[in-house]
Parts: C-alpha cells; structure tokens; sequence
C-alpha cells in the first residue's frame, strides 16, 4: 500500500514499557494527596464552626435578635444589625445582578471583538482583585459626597454593588462562553435576531452558572466590613433603617465592635452574632441553589 | 501547475426558474481565503449537491447563502448572491430577513434544550406568527416525517429523540417558517444508515416543494439525492474553487473535468 515498512510486531512489543504497578501506586498516591487537601479545609473550617458555637450558643435567643445592641451586654441584641444586612444584601442583589449579567452579555454577545474590548476584559479582571477598602473610599468620594447621599443603605449598597460587579461579569461570561455555538447557530438559521437567540436560548443555558457566580459574589459582599466602615456606616445603631437613605449598620461591622472590647460577654455575643450572619449567608444561598436547580431541571425537560 | 483562473470551468446554468444566483463569491475567515470567486445558479424546486474533499470550501460557500458568516468574528464575504432580483449581500439587506427564507440544517442535530413543540414552535415566535401555533407545528412535524413518531410526547424534552429523530426534529423547526431555501451542511454524517435513508427519502420528498442545498462528503448521497452537482476542490494555494457543476447523472457518468473524475472515482481525496 504505502512505502513505510511495518515491522514485525515483537519487535515494536519490547519498545513498551507499560509498568502498569508503577502508574497504579502514582494514581492512589495522587488520590491521597486530594483527599488530605479536602480534609484539610473541611477540618480547619469545622474547628472554627464548633469554636464559635460553643462561645455563642449561650447568647442565641429571640432576645438576642429582637433587641437592639445595648452598653449592657445581657441586654445587647443584633436587631439592628441583621435587618441592616438583610437589606443590603437584597438592594445589592437588585443592583448588581442586572447590571452584571448585562455586561457580561454585551461583552460576550454583542461587542466586537477589538483593543478596546479587550482593554476593558482585561480591567475588569483587574477591579475583581481590586482591595475592597479602595471600593469603600470610591463609594465614599462618589456616593456619599459627590450623589450626596450620606451614610445611608443606598450608598452602602451601591458601594458593594461596585465590589461585586466584576465576580459577577466574570462569572456570566464564563457562563456565556460555555453555552454551544450550534445553540446560537440554530437561533439565527430560524430568523431570530441576536437579542432573540440570547434572550430566549442563550441566557437560560447560561444562567445557572450566572447565578453560581452570584452566589460567590454576594456572599463575599454579606462579610464586607472595610468599605462600609469607610463610608461611614455606624457601629452603635439602636433602630433599623426605614428607607434607602437611613442610616445602617451590618452584622460584620457589629461583631467587630463586640469583639473589640474588653469584657468577655461581649465576645460571647459576638460569637452568636457569627452564628447568626453564618444563617443568614446560608439561606441566602440556599434560595439561589434551589432557583438554579429549578432551571436546571427546565433546561433538561 | 498552470494559475486556476484560466483553466476552463465545466459550469452549466440550469434551465428555468433560478432560485439563487451566486456571482463571483468570495469569503475569507482574517486574512485567509477560503473560498475563491465562485459563481452558479442553483435551479428551484430541485436539490443541488455540493461535494468535495475535506477542506475545500463546501460548507463556507453555504453558509454564505444565508449570511451565517455575519455572524462569525472575523469572516469576510465579496461577491453577490440574487435572489428574485435582491442582492442578499446589499447594505439595505437585512440579514435576519434573509434567514427567515434561507432556512439551514447542520451537521450535528442542534435542537433547543426544550420540549419537542417548543423546538417547532421558537421559530414563529420571533417571527411573529399570528396563525394557529399548535396547527402549524402538527403541519410541520407532520413534512418532516416525524409527527407518528412524537405526536403522544410533544411536551417530553427534544434531548430524549434518537440522533436521527432529532436532526428530523431540526427540520421540522426549519420547515415551520415556511422558508422558501433549504440548505443542509452534511445533515447525515452524524447519523445510522437507516436513519440517513429517511432523511433522503423526506429531502426528495421537500424537493417538490422547496429548493434543497446540500453538502455532503459522501458521494453515493450526492448521487442518489441531488439534480444537480457542484464539485469543489482547493489548489494549492488552498482555496476552495467551483471545478465543476452539471446535472448529477451527467456528472457522475461522463465528468468533463480530470479533477472531478479523478475524485469521484476515489483517486483523490
């Protein structure tokens, strides 16, 4: 057929060297290690939980977050702080996640691919390693002085926002990229528009990632203290904000005042104080967990 | 090797009716050419085959009759293709308008990750079809030869038919709109021979009613199926060029250019 002479088949058999015990030992050696690597952070993590709930279990009643936080510390609660994060989750939420997803669908679906396209991907990549105390004095030069807004729920909000948009553009484009081309294909070979083939087919593919990546977002933002100190949310706050413009206080900034002082009652509230934001950040995600598995299972059906 | 260009082309023009008109079609991906001013008439109502080795420009030429290079980051396309007297390619020429009568079928079935009657049903959706939904997705499963097969399970996701099922279901969808175009990039080369036989058996069917372009690396496909072949082949420079076009029979049985014989008797390629 060819010019290239086969050889012999016992000639080319002594040129493999399978060592077939050799790549089974590296195997479970490897899996080893990967076990270790889990245990690792599943141990530290679970020594921290039992930590904290063994200081905080004692402070945990409906007193504790009914009441206000108070100099007197069996009287103290985290009301105040936890409606507080509640809000600022929720209006961050509202803020971030369409303008992120827009982004992060304009930049993957609509823009040309050029210099400064790609300037900005490479900026927003950036901004997500960006310290969030530099966010907070941002938000404060913005926010506060120049839209005047104070040291309100809304300027906090719109502070975190700005901390999280770039996770959540990242997070959607990587969403987007992993959507199959023949999908978009389909959608322009029957007629659709781009808006079309993205709204209807595009996006819902994607958006189980997006919302991963929220998740990780926003529960990054729930544990942001720094930016919210420096735009000035208070530490001592005794009512709970009536409307975006009241001042706040979060969960984080009020663990940290009980922690920081000197009487060991305080640390004990601080410890069910972190019980509490651990609930809190759990149900958040809980309730996005179970939206993305509802489309998850429409995309299947 | 003389220059392409002037050699002799064996490039017939069909009789009657054309349904495209393709004039000197050029289309780069970058800087790279793939395909070099190709110019044919694709007749109506009849199914045009367009064959070749791997890489010679085959299905970049179809996608160019619908404009899918639009949609591709860097592809370029020169040249024309009329349609009753309308330059596709003209500024004023709005590419969703094309694809909504220049239908396409891909190598791989792509239904929508949704349930059988949504798959049919997208297409009149962002069309705005103001009819009976439900009557013109019966109607147009029902062409494509698949509504026994998922009439008692509209409702069950597309993702649970057969390869073969599905790439008939993509059909459906296609057929739907009512485009008056049809064009199919290798619909079978994914698929079961029996499965590839119903294919053909519903493309000589839809050829009563509708144009069918079809490329296909497998000649005795081209052969069986198609009225009309185009042979494509790409020199050295490797860029795809029409070599031969003529009615399939005449083709097959007495092919005026050595390239062409030479492929469709398996010595090139």
């Amino acid at each position: 057929m060819t010019g290239t002479q086969l050889r012999p088949a016992v000639d080319t058999e002594m040129e493999f060297q399978p060592r077939l015990s050799l790549r089974r030992k590296v195997g479970a050696v490897f899996g080893v290690l990967t076990v270790v690597a889990m245990a690792i952070g599943l141990l530290t993590l679970g020594a921290l939980i039992v930590d904290v709930v063994r200081d905080g279990w004692s402070v945990l009643s409906w007193d504790f977050i009914r009441n206000f936080p108070s100099r007197r510390a069996s009287a103290a609660g985290i009301r105040s702080a936890l409606v507080g994060t509640i809000y600022m989750m929720v209006l961050t939420a509202v803020i971030a996640f369409p303008l992120g997803v827009s982004a992060a669908v304009y930049l993957e679906e609509f823009a040309p691919k050029n210099r400064l396209t790609s300037f900005i991907e490479l900026n927003i990549s950036n901004l997500a390693a960006v310290p969030s105390i530099v966010y907070g004095l941002l938000g404060l030069g913005i926010f506060v002085r120049t839209f005047a807004l104070g040291r309100s729920l809304i300027a906090g909000a719109l502070t975190l926002s700005l901390l999280i948009l770039p996770i959540i553009i990242i997070a959607g484009r990587e969403a987007l990229r992993a959507v199959p081309p023949s999908i978009r294909e389909a959608g322009y070979a029957l007629g659709a528009s781009r808006w079309q083939t993205v709204r209807m087919f595009v996006l819902p593919v994607a958006m189980p990632g997006i919302l991963t990546g929220t998740i990780l977002a926003l529960s990054r933002a729930i544990g942001e203290t720094a930016p919210l100190i420096t735009i000035g949310a208070l530490t001592y706050v005794a009512f709970t904000p009536g409307s975006l413009f009241d001042p706040f206080t979060v969960m984080p900034i009020q663990i940290y005042n009980w922690i920081s002082r000197p009487q060991p009652a305080f640390h004990q509230l601080a410890a069910g104080g972190i019980i509490i934001l651990l609930a809190v950040l759990l149900t958040f995600n809980a309730v996005a967990i179970l939206l993305r598995a509802r489309l998850q299972r429409q995309i299947r059906d | 090797m003389s220059a392409p260009t002037t050699e002799r082309r064996h490039i017939v023009v069909p009789p009657g009716q054309p349904a495209l008109r393709v004039e000197t079609l050029s289309v780069w991906y970058g800087t790279r050419q793939a395909i070099r001013e190709i110019s044919m008439v694709i007749p109506e109502r009849s199914i045009t085959a367009i064959i070749g080795p791997s890489g010679c420009g085959k299905s970049t030429l179809l996608r160019a009759f619908n404009r899918m290079h639009d949609t591709t980051p860097g592809a370029r396309v020169e040249g024309k293709v009329w349609r009753n007297g309308i330059d596709l390619y003209a500024p004023d020429t709005d590419p969703v308008w094309v694809r909504r009568q220049i239908g396409m079928i891909f190598q791989r079935p792509n239904p929508f990750p949704k349930s059988i009657f949504e798959n049919v049903a997208f297409g009149l959706r962002v069309n705005g079809y103001r009819g009976d939904v439900a009557a013109r997705v019966e109607q147009a499963l029902r062409a494509a030869a698949l509504w026994d097969e998922v009439k008692d399970k509209l409702d069950a996701s597309a993702l649970a038919l057969s390869g073969g099922q599905q790439q008939r279901l993509c059909i459906a969808r296609a057929l739907a709109i009512e485009p008056q175009i049809l064009l199919m990039d290798e619909p079978c080369s994914a698929l079961d021979p029996v499965a590839t036989m119903r294919i053909e058996d519903l493309m000589r069917e839809l050829a009563k009613s509708y144009t069918i372009v079809i490329v296909t690396h497998n000649m005795q496909q081209a052969s069986r199926v198609s009225d009309y072949t185009a042979f494509m082949l790409a020199g050295e420079d490797r860029i795809g060029e029409l070599i031969e076009y003529a009615p399939t029979r005449e083709m097959f049985i007495r092919p005026r250019d050595r390239r062409t014989e030479d492929y469709i008797t398996g010595r090139i390629g």
